[in-house]
């Protein structure tokens, strides 16, 4: 049951990837890029990553691709194809860099047939949850939490000044 | 109690298992498919007919509030209006301008509609059987889903190709990203005192403290129905679809079913936020006394009738709201969003936890002892005792909320927000000071 749902799931991610990549207009691009943060969701509920889900919901789906979305809408994207021409050594590149990633993405699945899965134990079934997460971030993990906090304190300190007219004092 | 009841919740009932003749371990289909399509479907049922007859309430309330009648003529005082509303709006022209972009606009009320319903799988309708799902990330998911709701309205916004649909999806973008942080601030306060964020666990949680989190929260509740307002484009936050300015906001371009998704939309969203409420700070289906009722079944049915009457004062309250007060400048809603809302948000999670962390006894780090181990809790929640309940009382009302007030005037101080008469005698004094400045400088200089 689990594997049925896991293989629907993913054919829903996968064409939602491959139809960002096929839709001409950045628009739809984005939307179904939506789709896919939402699949992708779904199977970190089945890992019982219940936290990791839903931050993948209000970090991608809810932040990032409104953010996308007031780009393209307020650039106003042309609906027309984009100017590839101009970039056309880019092609070239473009070949044998897709066949490394290829390469690498079969590497790892390769690699993971070695790998025994770890058993879950009793009480270990938690990990996912909100409490083992916060613990975590708060006991071991503190410094880079912190350090995170001022990268982001800066980003905004940043945004201020880039916002602030030259008039105001 | 509530070790009890952990035990009755989500459990099929017997018929359900005699239905798909599934034997009592293995109860896959029963627990996991056929019982989840049964309460879905009484769900949206109860729902969206919840929502028509919101609709008519909403008219026969502004209508008294106005000394009026209100809708009178279909069937007795009114009341097969939103049936004929629906029918109208079902046989009305789908209009879609023609330079719009035509899949945006069908997808964009769609996205709407599903962000409203999707959140209704994890209230707490009721006690054992009546909710849906009793997911660990209950609140969480509720928040995570109305960070999607967004796009509903702007991509409706946009796709529309009308300047006053544009206006109207920007307002509401960022009306409702500002007051999503303020929502996420509010609700942190009462989730220290719950320790989870399963909707069923918070009002569990409630019913062992023996006390509406309401109480030992005022600024979070106040908080959180005030940026609920904001997340729901109802007046006095009604900015996105300023009808004075803007038409009708992002949905100027829609008609017909269309328009009526957003408007179900609105108002599924409406019952969504008053349900959070009402599970987070008062109390969910609990109810003093209803312990006292012994049949399991009539136990279940009233606690829904309690939720629902508890939703229903707080929408009342949200149609209070509407009818009564004049519709914020969208400078003035900002800064309330940014400059009052949100510090107070934090200021609130910051004392709520000093009150917290002082209340534990000597061996968790605390000072006063107020809060006990009680049987049947999870991860070692403590329970405030009697003491305890009056001190985070008082500590909430008494000393939380002036030093908010104090904070909150002090950031504050020069900002001309809602011109407050000492603000405006601030401001007046200091453009005074700057004046003088200037004309003395321009004597030093000798410049006219």
């Amino acid at each position: 049951m689990e594997k049925a749902l896991f293989i629907i799931i993913a054919v829903i991610a996968v064409a939602a990837a491959l139809n960002v990549l096929i839709q001409r207009n950045p628009l739809y691009s984005a939307l179904s890029l939506i789709g896919t943060m939402a699949a992708l969701s779904v199977l970190y509920v089945m890992l019982r990553a219940q936290f990791i889900a839903a931050v993948q919901i209000v970090v991608y789906a809810g932040a990032i691709l409104v953010l996308f979305i007031f780009v393209i809408m307020l650039l106003n994207a042309p609906k027309q194809q984009l100017q590839i021409d101009k970039q056309k050594g880019l092609r070239y590149l473009a070949i044998p860099l897709a066949g490394l990633l290829l390469a690498e993405a079969f590497y790892v699945v390769w690699r993971v047939q070695d790998i025994a899965m770890p058993v879950v134990k009793e009480g270990e079934e938690a990990v996912g949850t909100t409490w083992s997460v916060g613990v975590a971030l708060f006991t071991h993990y503190l410094l880079p939490f912190q350090v995170a906090g001022v990268l982001l304190l800066m980003a905004l300190i940043g945004a201020v000044v880039l916002a602030r007219r030259e008039g105001d004092k | 109690m509530s070790a009890i009841l952990t035990k009755l919740l989500l459990v099929t009932p017997d018929w359900v298992r005699s239905l798909t003749g599934e034997r009592q371990p293995n109860v896959f289909w029963a627990e996991y498919v056929v019982w989840p399509l049964i309460q879905i479907v009484i769900v949206l049922f109860v729902i969206l007919t919840l929502v028509a007859y919101l609709v008519y309430l909403e008219r026969k309330v502004s209508a008294f509030m106005q000394a009026r009648l209100g809708p009178m003529r279909v069937g007795p005082w009114g009341l097969l209006q939103p049936a004929a509303d629906g029918l109208k709006l079902l046989l009305k022209e789908d209009i879609i301008p023609l330079k719009a972009d035509k899949t945006v606009f069908v997808i964009a009320p769609i996205i709407s509609v599903v962000a409203a319903l999707v959140v209704l799988s994890v209230i707490p309708w009721g006690a054992a059987w009546a909710t849906i799902a009793n997911v660990n990330i209950g609140l969480l998911f509720v928040l995570a889903v109305s960070s999607v709701s967004v796009l509903g309205l702007v991509l409706a916004g946009w796709s529309s190709n009308s300047k006053y649909s544009l206006l109207g999806a920007l307002r509401s973008s960022a009306q409702m990203v500002s007051y999503e942080i303020a929502m996420g601030l509010s609700i942190i306060g009462a989730l220290m005192f719950a320790r989870t964020l399963s909707m069923s666990g918070i009002v569990e949680a409630q019913q062992s403290d023996g006390i509406w989190y309401a109480f030992f929260q005022p600024a979070g509740f106040l908080l959180y129905m005030i940026s609920a307002l904001g997340e729901t484009n109802r007046a006095p936050f009604d900015l996105p679809e300023a009808e004075s300015e803007l038409v009708a906001g992002y949905h100027t371009e829609y008609s017909g079913f269309r328009w009526a998704l957003f408007f179900m939309a609105e108002y599924a969203a409406m019952i969504v936020t008053a349900s959070v409420a009402v599970t987070l700070f008062l109390g969910g289906w609990s109810f003093p006394g209803l312990s006292l009722i012994q049949d399991r079944t009539i136990f279940v049915l009233v606690s829904i009738v309690v939720f629902a009457a508890k939703v229903f004062a707080l929408i009342y309250a949200y149609m209070w709201f509407r009818w009564t007060w004049p519709r914020y400048r969208y400078d003035q809603l900002m800064e309330l969003g940014w400059k009052w809302m949100i510090p107070a948000g934090l200021a609130n999670i910051v004392l709520t936890g000093v009150w917290y962390v002082l209340a534990l006894p000597e061996s968790a780090g605390g000072l006063f002892g107020f809060m006990q181990a009680a049987p049947g809790q999870i991860d070692g929640r403590l329970v405030p005792t009697t003491a305890g309940k009056l001190y985070f009382v008082v500590t909430g009302f008494i000393i939380s909320i002036p030093i908010m007030w104090v904070l909150l005037a002090t950031i504050n101080r020069r900002s001309r927000d809602f011109n407050l008469q000492e603000q405006r005698q601030l401001q007046m004094q200091l453009r005074r000071e700057r004046l003088e400045k200037s004309a003395s400088a321009q004597e030093a200089d000798g410049t006219p």
